[in-house]
């Protein structure tokens, strides 16, 4: 009885009282959380799927296309189809693109075709997708393997003969990139090396050194060697040449040594398209670009990033570090203090590229350029590190995430009690001790804080990089086999400008865009993996250095 | 001398006429900035006793306690006049190192502060400050402080866990043992019992009056049924000024002052 009272109350009083009560509020919150989920989620699923799709071995069509009354024939893989817009001027049918590949016999490789055209679609089984050095992919069908002059095999044959040649040709590979390293690499390194030295002496007015000469020499001999079991190699490398018949009826030489991958997708079962799948994304993360960055791998730009990420935060950590506990536990506070530090939350918002600006002129001109000067000198005017360089670049972001971890740490100093403080100086511990041993300690995991804000915002600017160290291409990573081993003053890529250029700088649009997907996913994915390290670590800290007054 | 001075000007009762005196207040005022929060303070510290001092909140017992280990000195605005002196030497003195000071005088708050490490390191922190120990002189250390406090038969088996893991009560016993395994001569302890629980503090009064064996203890307590159970003197502050000091029997039986009465009284709350 007395219920039925209350819920008819309820009712009468309306839309006020259920305003009061909060239930509002708790929706619109529970919509925001939900609004920004699946934001994330749907920026991750977009990257992937356009990203990843990219690998997956597509099916060959073949077919022929009647434009204005010339039949072609044609090969190659559909990309994406495109409904006719619907302004109605040509009653126009569905647009397929289709890239066609063989760049070098038939260029463009990306054509679109009207799908009223195409007549005769088959997937044939013989088709096959040859991935190589250079010119892209090739799309025809086998036609004969020939070692040197001779024809070793011919139409469907040929591809046994592949396979039996794939670890020969494997071994071939290791050999060359074995005395490239070992042997071309490291004589020309000595060499560059010689010719600082006799620079040096020439300027310092010694005379010419006999023994350099005979160095050189004896250098440049075993060069020659080494050329020679190079040009050696490729020569086996290229003794044998495939054929391939296009749809056209043109012909592809393609030398062994050049062809990367071959496959044929029309015939290949799940499981094969998947192992294919897998070693295309193994090979886009282990090896180096090629072709302007359209075709290969980013390796160089995941190490770069990485190792401009790390020697960001170790340059960041401490100087964040100290600065915060100076403007918190020394600086007299007052005025001048208060000032600082909303300096230092201004400078948390300008933007990355006025720190590019200023990283150039400082770091890499007036620093860098000092070096030189004093250190350097017999190099000049050729700059050693008065280049924009991997040091600079993490110098210039480690002076742009610098506020980041100030005020991260600045916060984690003042939410410890001042009782600990008294605690250990009542114990007779200066203020030194008091910090190294207990304040710091405690508010590691708000420093830790401070960094993985600072890792995601470096990771992420590419903006201040392009003038500060960061390329397009470097043809040697940061870290080498030769002394000293890590070249902080090399330039490097970096998987945000790399995502740059190759969606605004390329020349082949189409071949580079599912790259900039699986960039920018590869790319969060780093940021994903740098930071949960960091939040992996700061969870332990926390455990550890959990207070019992902050429950 | 000076406390002959003391109990002369402010009319009180002898205030340690038989024992030695271990520190020596003298006409201390404290100030911070505007606020005015000791006035004139004179009094002396029998060793080996425990003295209370016990007021309403806000009369200044936690600041005096301070000024004895020179805690204030982290108060940018505290103002100091007079002078402490621990046997015979004053502790402002130039050539005395507040660190060595603080080594001697120990501190325990009314919040349990263990450091967040293990409970061994914890009683060790002060030893290690203090020069170079073999570890198995600091093992001894630690396992003499702990049973001082009888904490060692709670916590014998754990010592590598982290301090928080013990209840408030421990974690206070543990901050005692940690205070006092520096061997200090004085032991301050401000309100060490107000947020525990009953027979927590019931086991904090027992130590402190097993600790009195040896050391110079100066508690603060609100609680005048704590004062009246473990001092040995008493001293009574109302609003800076230090109204009344004597032995604690008699002047719970028989206070000097109207506002002491009061007080004891619960009529100040
Ligand atoms: N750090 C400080 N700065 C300014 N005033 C303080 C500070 N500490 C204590 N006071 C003031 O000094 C007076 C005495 O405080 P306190 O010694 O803490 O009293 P009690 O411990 O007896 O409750 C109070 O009026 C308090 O407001
Ligand atoms: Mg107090």
């Amino acid at each position: 009885m007395t219920d039925q009272v209350e819920v008819a109350e309820g009712k009468a009083a309306g839309w006020s009282d259920w305003w009061r009560s909060g239930k509002p509020l708790v929706w619109l919150n529970a919509l925001a959380v939900a609004l920004s989920i699946s934001a994330v989620a749907g920026l991750l699923a977009l990257l992937a799927v356009r990203g990843l799709a990219h690998f997956w071995p597509a099916e060959v069509l073949a077919f022929e296309y009647l434009d204005q009354g010339v039949k072609t024939r044609v090969v190659g893989e559909l990309i994406r189809r495109e409904s006719p817009s619907s302004d109605g001027l040509e009653a126009a049918s569905e647009q397929w693109l289709v890239k066609t590949g063989n760049r070098r016999v038939n260029p463009p490789d990306f054509r679109w075709y009207a799908r009223d055209g195409i007549a005769n679609l088959r997937t044939p089984a013989d088709l096959v997708v040859v991935e190589r050095r250079e010119w892209g992919r090739a799309y025809g069908r086998l036609r004969a393997l020939y070692e040197g002059d001779a024809r070793v095999a011919s139409g469907e044959r040929v591809w046994a003969e592949i396979e039996a040649r794939r670890e020969q040709l494997q071994s071939l590979r290791a050999a060359a990139a074995d005395v490239q390293s070992k042997g071309v690499d490291a004589i020309d390194h000595a060499l560059e090396q010689l010719r600082i030295e006799r620079r040096k002496r020439a300027f310092d007015a010694l005379p010419p050194s006999l023994e350099l000469v005979f160095r050189e020499r004896e250098l440049k001999e075993r060069s020659a060697e080494y050329e020679q079991q190079l040009r050696e190699i490729h020569a086996a490398l290229n003794r044998d040449r495939l054929h391939l018949d296009t749809m056209n009826g043109e012909r592809i030489e393609l030398p062994l040594g050049d062809l990367i991958r071959i496959w044929r997708p029309n015939q290949m079962s799940w499981s094969e398209k998947l192992g294919h799948y897998f070693v295309g994304v193994r090979l886009f993360l282990t090896e180096g670009p090629r072709e302007a960055n359209t075709e290969g791998g980013v390796f160089p730009a995941i190490f770069g990033t990485s190792l401009m990420v790390l020697l960001m935060s170790v340059l960041v950590t401490p100087f964040g570090v100290l600065a915060a506990l100076y403007l918190h536990e020394y600086a007299r506070q007052g005025l001048l203090v208060r000032i600082v530090r909303i300096a230092v939350s201004n400078l948390a918002g300008v933007p990355s590229i006025v720190y590019g600006v200023f990283g150039l002129g400082f770091f890499v001109y007036f620093i860098g350029g000092s070096i030189d000067e004093l250190f350097y000198a017999h190099a000049r005017p050729a700059p050693t590190f008065g280049t924009p360089g991997l040091i600079w670049a993490s110098f210039t972001l480690a002076l742009l995430t610098a506020p980041v971890v100030i005020l991260a740490t600045e916060e984690g100093l003042a939410r410890i009690p001042r009782s600990i403080r008294e605690g250990s100086l009542a114990l007779g511990a200066t203020k030194a001790e008091t910090l190294l041993r207990v304040i710091v300690p405690m508010a590691s995991p708000a420093i830790l804080t401070g960094v993985i804000l600072a890792v995601a915002r470096a990771a992420g600017a590419a903006a201040p990089l392009m003038l500060v160290g960061v390329v397009k291409f470097a043809p040697t990573l940061p870290i080498d086999g030769h002394f000293p081993y890590i070249h902080l003053e090399r330039q490097f890529m970096h998987l945000g400008f790399h995502i740059y250029d190759l969606g605004f700088q390329s020349q082949n649009v189409e071949a580079a865009r599912p790259l900039v997907f699986a960039t920018a996913l590869l790319l969060v994915m780093v940021i994903l993996l740098l930071n949960s390290s960091a939040i992996l670590l700061r969870s332990r800290l926390e455990r550890r250095y959990r207070s019992s007054y902050q429950d | 001398m000076s406390e002959q001075g003391a109990a002369e000007f402010e009319g009180l009762p002898s205030s340690a006429p038989a024992e030695e005196i271990c520190l020596q207040v003298d006409n201390l005022s404290l100030a911070y900035g505007d606020v005015q929060a000791l006035k004139n303070i004179r009094l002396d510290i029998a060793k080996r006793s425990v003295t209370a001092f016990i007021g309403p909140s806000g009369c200044g017992k936690s600041s005096l306690l301070r000024c004895f280990n020179r805690l204030n000195d982290l108060i940018d605005d505290a103002k100091l006049d007079g002078e402490i002196r621990l046997g015979g030497k004053s502790i402002h003195a130039p050539d005395v190192e507040v660190s060595e000071l603080r080594r001697c005088i120990g501190m325990v708050f009314q919040q349990p502060n263990p450091f967040p490490k293990s409970i061994a390191e914890n009683v060790a922190y002060g030893l290690k400050l203090h020069g170079a120990l073999p570890q198995s002189e600091i093992d001894d250390r630690i396992e003499e402080a702990l049973r001082r406090v009888a904490l060692w038969d709670e916590v014998r088996d754990r010592l590598g866990e982290s301090a928080f893991e013990l209840s408030s009560g421990q974690q206070q016993r543990l901050v005692i043992a940690r205070a006092i395994a520096v061997e200090p001569e004085v032991l301050l302890l401000d309100e060490p019992a107000s947020a525990l629980d009953p027979i927590s503090t019931l086991r904090i009064e027992e130590l402190i009056h097993q600790l009195k064996d040896r050391y110079t203890l100066i508690i603060v307590t609100h609680n005048i049924q704590q004062a009246a159970r473990v001092s040995d003197y008493t001293a009574f502050l109302y609003l800076g000024e230090l109204i009344e000091f004597g032995v604690t029997q008699a002047m719970f039986t028989n206070p000097q002052d109207q506002r002491t009465e009061d007080y004891i009284a619960g009529r100040y709350g």
